[in-house]
Parts: structure tokens; C-alpha cells; sequence
């Protein structure tokens, strides 16, 4: 659409600046404060300048929660991003029983955090939850979430799919209701197979949703806090501690605010960095479809 | 779609919905379980069906208490989301100014502040305010990531109604408030009621915040329920049956937009 130039537009955006800047500008200025301070108590506090910085280059433990981080998010996205593809191109397209997927396939995304936690606490413990029971006594896998360090990885993991494949799976499912019938019918008067149709018609179009998907999957799964801090509390030893969990533990249990704050903010403009690269890319795709 | 196809992608679906409904299910038999069943017989189904967990929870006011405060911010936040992300998103989808591009990505930056370590600086800034543990003050909190959200959802919605109709108002003497409250917003129905569900969710699902800024008043269910482990152990079948009851609200919310969840995840302005 062609928009006119209006700077006086700014009076209908003051509201949202106003709301958000409060409780956006004003939290992120304390932690920079306490990102250059060391910190004792109330009222007791030291000037320390650039020293939590530099100690965020040498850390060990925030790089191996950073890695850990990555290669959590990496095998989310891998993931969740085909499997929720493959169930948007198999969900009823029209109908009741439409409505009926859509409504099943959203369950997971309407549950609070940590009831998603306590769901997957519950299910994977070999004495009284079906998953953990059926591994052990009925397969006879030993399996043990909060002692090896590789199951608690996996329970992480197979709970972030369970959670968020839905996401993609809804965005996809949006995407494709987008196309118009008449490419399909182009598509059938060339015999197409479904392969190709997937190829030449569905996947080009859905590469904005997509985009989209990644980019909120990417954000969250490099932020995750609330599940993994029910189900394993960061352990077996540090085995999923992630970003998150690390800080909070550094800022909340050994109240070492300045260094939590430090790597925080390191940490939220790396997560804005990746973020602009997506923003940017997205958009410029959205405008040469439109050209 | 040939019917052997059709057969398939039914099979897959059910397939995942049974996977995905496993651990729910597993929850939902558990709250209708005691204790001692859950810890001294493995079965598949309450072989006892108990309704002691959920009269528990509904008659003891620090349990459904939770239910309240956790409903009441909700809607609170769901109202001043959509209220003030309207004519925000009216001015992005009608409107070049100045900044507007740098504003809309510092907007959508604030879902990606970590949460966990915002926490004590946000605790000082609502108690510092005197809105500590009140609804007002979780309510006034979610706005950081639903209020972007809103405005980005919406103006989706607005771009697809042809400015002509604005212009053609303006001729026929309609001034601003009017067009926009009476024409308008009745123009973009569906896509008020697809953000205030995505507004709800949002809010309704987001624990850490909620259980900073509360203590008693306005403690959301979602903190209630961490406190389940007593002297005697873990009270599952109530954990259970907490949880179970946290699911109802969203299922009921999802079933009422279930015809535009599609629509509204082909969030607007990419």
C-alpha cells in the first residue's frame, strides 16, 4: 500500500512508546548500572568499569552454557522447523475437521511454562510417569532424567519439540492457505507430483512464514528458562544449564549482580544482532515479491 | 487428492495427536488419582477415580485465589494491550514518519530481553513505584511483549482494508474519532479478536514476571502450583490437578478464535 508521509503519526504511536519504554528503559538502564558495579548489599557498592566485561571474554562456564545455548537451539530448529512443514502440508485444509486440528495442534502453546515443565517432569520419571516407565520396565532402556546428563539433554529437547513444533506447524499451515487454487490447477494441468508441487509452488511461498518461524524459534530457544528449570533445575551437574539458567543462577543464587548483568547484556545484543540479520532479510524478501 | 493419499495424511495426524496428547493425558489421570496410588500401583487409568485433588483446589482460597489473580491480570493486560496497540498500528500501516522502521525493531527487540536476569530490576521498579504485588503491576509488565505483538498482528489486519475507504470517509465528513471508532474498527473485527487471543496467551502463559512482581494479593496459579511440595513429600495428584485446570482457560480461548488462529499467525507486515 502507498503510504502517505505524515510525521504527526508519531501521536498515535506515543501511546505504545510510553507503555512499553517503561517497563522496557528503565530495567535495562538499572542492569547497566549494575554491569559496572560490584555489588554487596544494599548501598554497598563498588565502581569497577569494563572489569565484568572482560571477565565475560575469559569466563569458561558462561562460554560453555553460550555452546551449549547454540547447539540446543541449533538441534530445536533442525527440528522443529521440517516437522511442523510436514504436519501444515497433512493438516485437513477446510471443515470441521479443520477446526478440530487447529484446535488440538494449539493445545501445547496455551499451557503456562511451567505446567509444560511439570507435564514433562511428571511423564519421563521411571517410578510414576507413563514415558519414564515405558522406556525402563517395558523396553528396558535404562532411563533417568536427573541423573544422565544425555537423557536430561533429550527430555529437554523432545519437550521443546512437543511445545513448539505447533508454532511452526500453525505458521506454515497460515502460509499455505495463502496460495490461490489456480497455481495448484496449473500444477495438475503440468502432472505435477507432489514433490514438485512441494518444491516449485508451496516451499517459495511459505519462505516469509518460515522466516518468521525461525526467527521466534531462534529467540525463544536461545532464551529458554522456565521448563528446563522445572524439569532438571540446570542439571545433571551443568549438563542443561543453559544462557538463562546460568545468569539467574549467577545473579539470583550467588547474587554476583554485576557479572550477571554484564554477560546479560552482552547477551541481548547478541540475540538483537541475529535478530536484525533475520528482520533484515525478511524484509527484503517481502519486497521484491511485491515488485 | 487421491483417496489412498487422503488415508495417509489422516494416519500421520492422528499419529501426532496421540503423541501429543499422551503426556496431557497423563496428567489429567493423575489428578484423579491419591497419592498413594500414584506412588504404589502403575496403572493407565485411576482404577479409584478421586475428586479429592480438584475439591482441594476449589475450596481453598489460596488455590483458586491463584485462579483469579491469574484471570484478572490476564484480562487486564489483554484490554490495554489491544487498546493501546490500535492506533499504533493504524499509524504503521497508513503512515511513512520519522523513524518509523527503527522504532518498529526496537519494539520487537523487547521480546528478547532475557527474562531471567531483568527480574531484580524490574522487582525494584514496581516496588519502587508502590505497585508491587498488585494486578495492575504484572498487567503493566506483560505490555513489554504484547504490546510489539499487538501492533504487529494488527497492522496486518489494516493494511488489508483499502485506504480508499479512510478517504472516502474524510469526504463525507467523518472526522477521525468517528470514522475510526465507527467504521473502522468494525472493518477489522476478525483481527482484534486473533490479538487479543494472542495477547491472552501470552500473558497467561508467562510465569517469571508474574512471580516477581507478586507475593500474595496477585499471585498467579502458576506460582501456587511450585509450592505443592510438603513435609511429606511431593503432593502429585494436586500438582496434577493444578495443572489440568490451567489448561482449561486456553482451550476454552482457543476454541472460540479457532476459525481465525490461521489468519492471525500470518502475522502482517513481512
Amino acid at each position: 500500500m502507498e503510504k502517505t508521509k505524515n510525521n504527526r503519526a508519531w501521536f498515535l504511536v506515543l501511546p505504545v512508546v510510553i507503555s512499553v519504554s517503561f517497563s522496557a528503559i528503565i530495567p535495562l538502564m538499572t542492569v547497566v548500572n549494575y554491569s559496572v558495579q560490584d555489588i554487596f548489599g544494599p548501598g554497598q557498592r563498588v565502581w569497577v568499569g569494563k572489569e565484568w566485561y572482560v571477565d565475560a571474554v575469559r569466563d569458561a562456564d558462561l562460554h560453555a552454557a553460550l555452546l551449549r545455548n547454540l547447539l540446543f537451539s541449533f538441534e530445536a530448529l533442525l527440528i522443529e522447523i521440517p516437522l511442523g512443514v510436514f504436519l501444515a502440508l497433512r493438516m485437513p485444509a477446510k471443515g470441521k475437521w479443520a477446526s478440530l486440528a487447529l484446535v488440538l495442534i494449539a493445545l501445547p502453546l496455551l499451557i503456562p511454562w511451567n505446567v509444560v515443565g511439570t507435564i514433562w517432569q511428571i511423564f519421563g520419571r521411571a517410578d510414576i510417569g507413563l514415558g519414564g516407565y515405558f522406556l525402563n520396565s517395558t523396553l528396558g532402556i535404562p532411563y533417568n532424567y536427573t541423573l544422565n546428563a544425555r537423557d536430561a539433554w533429550y527430555t529437554i529437547l523432545v519437550m521443546d519439540i512437543w511445545h513448539w513444533t505447533p508454532l511452526v506447524a500453525l505458521l506454515a499451515y497460515a502460509g499455505l492457505r495463502a496460495i490461490p487454487d489456480a497455481y495448484y490447477w496449473a500444477a495438475r494441468i503440468d502432472a505435477a507430483s507432489n514433490w514438485a508441487i512441494f518444491r516449485f509452488i508451496q516451499l517459495p511461498k511459505l519462505r516469509g512464514v518460515l522466516l518468521i518461524a525461525v526467527l521466534l524459534r531462534f529467540m525463544d530457544s536461545f532464551m529458554i528458562y522456565t521448563e528446563p528449570f522445572v524439569v532438571t533445575g540446570g542439571g545433571p551437574g551443568n549438563a542443561t544449564t543453559f544462557l538463562s539458567i546460568f545468569l539467574s543462577k549467577l545473579a539470583v543464587g550467588q547474587f554476583d549482580l554485576g557479572p550477571a548483568a554484564a554477560f546479560s547484556l552482552i547477551y541481548f545484543l547478541l540475540i538483537q544482532v541475529f535478530s536484525y540479520i533475520f528482520f533484515t532479510t525478511i524484509r527484503n524478501i517481502g519486497r521484491g515479491d511485491t515488485a | 487428492m487421491t483417496d489412498r493419499r487422503r488415508w495417509t495424511n489422516a494416519l500421520i495426524m492422528v499419529l501426532y495427536f496421540i503423541l501429543l496428547m499422551l503426556p496431557i493425558y497423563w496428567m489429567l489421570n493423575m489428578s484423579f488419582k491419591t497419592n498413594e496410588e500414584i506412588l504404589g500401583t502403575f496403572s493407565l487409568w485411576p482404577r479409584n477415580p478421586t475428586l479429592a485433588n480438584y475439591r482441594t483446589i476449589f475450596t481453598d482460597p489460596a488455590w483458586y485465589s491463584g485462579y483469579i489473580n491469574s484471570i484478572t491480570y490476564t484480562s487486564m493486560n489483554t484490554v490495554m494491550s489491544v487498546a493501546i496497540a490500535l492506533p499504533a498500528a493504524y499509524a504503521f500501516s497508513r503512515y511513512n514518519f520519522l523513524g518509523d522502521n527503527h522504532l518498529f525493531f526496537w519494539l520487537l527487540t523487547n521480546r528478547m530481553a532475557p527474562a531471567a536476569v531483568f527480574l531484580l530490576p524490574f522487582f525494584q521498579l514496581y516496588q519502587n513505584i508502590g505497585l508491587y504485588d498488585t494486578h495492575l503491576a504484572v498487567a503493566l509488565a506483560h505490555l513489554l511483549f504484547n504490546v510489539p505483538l499487538s501492533v504487529w498482528i494488527l497492522e496486518g489486519f489494516m493494511s488489508g482494508v483499502p485506504k480508499e475507504i479512510d478517504e472516502t470517509a474524510a469526504i463525507d465528513g467523518y472526522s477521525f474519532p468517528r470514522f475510526f471508532f465507527r467504521i473502522f474498527i468494525p472493518l477489522i473485527r476478525s483481527g482484534i479478536g486473533v490479538t487479543a487471543f494472542f495477547a491472552f496467551m501470552f500473558s497467561w502463559v508467562e510465569l517469571l514476571l508474574a512471580r516477581t512482581l507478586t507475593s500474595v494479593n496477585a499471585k498467579p496459579i502458576a506460582a501456587t502450583m511450585t509450592r505443592t511440595v510438603s513435609a511429606s513429600g511431593m503432593d502429585w495428584g494436586l500438582l496434577a490437578a493444578a495443572g489440568v485446570l490451567t489448561i482449561i482457560p486456553g482451550a476454552l480461548v482457543i476454541y472460540f478464535v479457532r476459525n481465525y488462529i490461521a489468519k492471525g499467525f500470518a502475522l502482517g507486515r513481512v
